[in-house]
């Protein structure tokens, strides 16, 4: 175990030197000497909070995957089977909304970039700085403001007669009303700032004088976009993705406001964990989705985009 | 680069489309606060001030604001002290397992809120036998709120120079005077935009609370998610909603003018130009 510390090791000449020392608490002067005590100190307890609560509670679902339910009870029963994982994967209804899950985290993810990439773009390399400021403040305060309002504001937009119908109306558009569709639009809009922000932070990073410099060397802009910039941007657009795609992965309170009868896994989930009672399914099932993030992320682990989150 | 005039323009055209499209139904939501009619159809009918005094008095929604408020707060001092204490092992040591443990730190953001709902849920209900109260939703929250702290800080501590902790330390200064007096004042605006950020975090979380809140129960998301669907408690849905709006606004603009650390806006930057 290789302890790197800006302290000078003890023994030190300079430690046992001729300064006179204040008088120390002597479990201070401890950690002082001993670097791997003062590691220990800092990390136990948010490593362990990290594993004792976490991980456990990860390694306790995958656990409770292959339980079941005692059908007269309705306790969980310690018998192992692999039938709660085998309906998950094998049943064409799970199959179905599976995939209608991973549809809409694509869709969501792609819509978002779409949206993000140019407001990104002008945001950091076009608007002047005091522009720039308020710009992000603009795409952050919506972050905040609650996901369960913006769901909500979009159930009155889609609405019968409501805002999208209206505006529709001279055009001949109709609102897609309550559906899969209007879940896509729904999560896309929650979840853009999560988009805009690692990507304009990307831009920013990017230093002026390099695209200066692939401009005179008679670059154009599309040209230097494409050769310079992009590259420098895909672990910004990759934390991007990582956010909406596994935010719409687990998605089920949109699906329920705007989604109609659209299922979703998380939908799956939660009815399993409250009206059904049966967690052991509901854990079979959560394992659809941390699959598919594990592999997004094992996939992109090279990217360095884990950092830019 | 230099972008053409055209080019410019509709970039800003795109980009003020965009924001359309982020305010116009947050707009829609504070003018249907005010809509007389029920149902919501646009254009509204008539305006009336009935549903903003119905929420005040709403019994429901205050007790629902106080759960809230509890939870946030603890959530946010646990993992305050929990993302500082992650932050200065991981910038200041190279250890065994230290890549495991900073992938760690983001799993629980990584990884969609229902696989940690559940994953919590699980463990307090079926392996500890432990009742889901107020306290389990703060310590779902606290897991997920610390990597904001967490990448607050340790932003905070690489930008730092070691030199004065070292010669506070060769002045004789024992670690927690070092940590008190020279590393906790450089910290403070990061550690307060990271407890604004987890705050707020917390106080809008809805998807892992479901799953982690005791049956009696409401926090604000929950209150609104439960109310959503009432015909007669929509209008009043809508003034609590526009008041979080408002009152996001707050800790957001702090955290901006805080920490810039995070999206790096606070660093003057001249454009080439």
């Amino acid at each position: 175990m290789a302890i790197q510390t800006q302290h000078l090791p003890p023994g030190s000449p300079r430690g046992s030197g001729g300064v006179p020392r204040a008088k120390a608490n002597t479990f201070s002067a401890l950690l002082h000497r001993r670097p791997r005590l003062r590691l220990a100190a800092l990390l136990t307890a948010p490593a362990g909070w990290l594993v004792l609560v976490y991980i456990a509670a990860l390694a306790a679902l995958l656990i409770t995957a292959f339980w079941t339910v005692d059908t007269f009870t309705g306790e969980v029963s310690t018998v192992w089977t692999t039938e709660n994982i085998v309906t998950v994967l094998t049943d064409p209804v799970y199959q179905r909304i599976t995939l209608r899950t991973l549809w809409i985290a694509v869709a969501v993810t792609v819509i978002d970039m779409i949206l993000a990439l140019p407001i990104a773009f002008f945001i950091a390399k076009v608007a002047g700085a005091r522009w720039e400021k308020l710009l992000v403040v603009a795409v952050l305060m919506p972050l905040w403001a609650s996901y369960l309002v913006k769901a909500y504001a979009w159930r009155n937009v889609l609405a019968e007669g409501g805002l999208l119908e209206w505006l529709g109306a001279p055009i001949g558009l109709s609102s897609p009303g309550y559906g899969e569709t209007a879940v896509i639009l729904t999560l896309s809009y929650i979840w853009l700032p999560y988009m805009i922000l690692p990507i304009y932070a990307g831009f920013d990073r990017v230093p002026d004088s390099l695209l200066e410099a692939s401009g005179d060397l008679g670059a154009k802009p599309l040209t230097t976009m494409r050769l310079v910039m992009l590259p420098l941007l895909v672990p910004s657009i990759i934390a991007g993705t990582i956010f909406t795609f596994s935010l719409s992965l687990g998605d089920y309170i949109t699906a329920q406001i705007v989604g109609g009868a659209t299922q979703m896994l998380g939908t799956v989930v939660y009815a399993n964990v409250g009206a059904a009672n049966n967690l052991p399914f509901a854990a079979a099932v959560s394992l659809v989705p941390i699959a598919i993030i594990m592999f997004y992320l094992f996939i992109v682990r090279r990217s360095g985009a884990l950092n830019s989150l | 680069m230099r972008l053409s005039r055209s080019a410019k323009v509709v970039l800003g055209v795109v980009s003020g489309l965009v924001l359309l499209f982020i305010y116009t139904p947050l707009m829609l939501v504070v003018v249907n606060s005010f809509n007389a009619d029920r149902t919501f159809g646009w254009p509204p009918k008539g305006f009336t001030l009935e549903w903003w005094g119905k929420a005040f008095d709403s019994p429901g929604v205050r007790e629902a604001v106080v759960s809230s408020l509890w939870v946030a707060v603890v959530a946010t001092l646990v993992s305050l002290l929990l993302g500082t204490l992650l932050a200065m092992s991981l910038q200041r040591y190279k250890f065994f397992g230290r890549d495991v443990i900073s992938l760690l730190v983001i799993l629980p953001i990584a990884l969609p809120g229902v696989v940690t709902g559940i994953a919590l849920n699980n463990m307090f209900t079926t392996i500890l036998g432990v009742p889901l109260s107020l306290w389990t939703v703060v310590i779902a929250h606290a897991t997920f709120c610390m990597v904001t702290v967490f990448n607050n800080v340790i932003a905070r501590l690489r930008r730092m120079s070691a030199g004065l902790e070292e010669a506070s330390a060769d002045l004789g200064a024992g670690v927690f005077t070092t940590f008190g007096l020279v590393t906790f004042p450089q910290l403070r605006s990061a550690l307060l935009a990271g407890g604004l950020l987890a705050f707020a975090l917390s106080f809008d979380e809805i998807i892992v609370t479901t799953f982690t809140i005791g049956a009696g129960e409401t926090t604000l998301p929950i209150w609104i998610l439960q109310n959503l669907f009432r015909p007669n408690q929509a209008p009043v849905v809508n003034v609590v909603a526009v008041v979080l709006i408002v009152v996001s606004i707050v800790p957001i603009w702090l955290a901006q003018r805080l920490s810039g650390d995070s999206v790096g806006v606070s660093e003057a930057r001249v454009k080439a130009e």
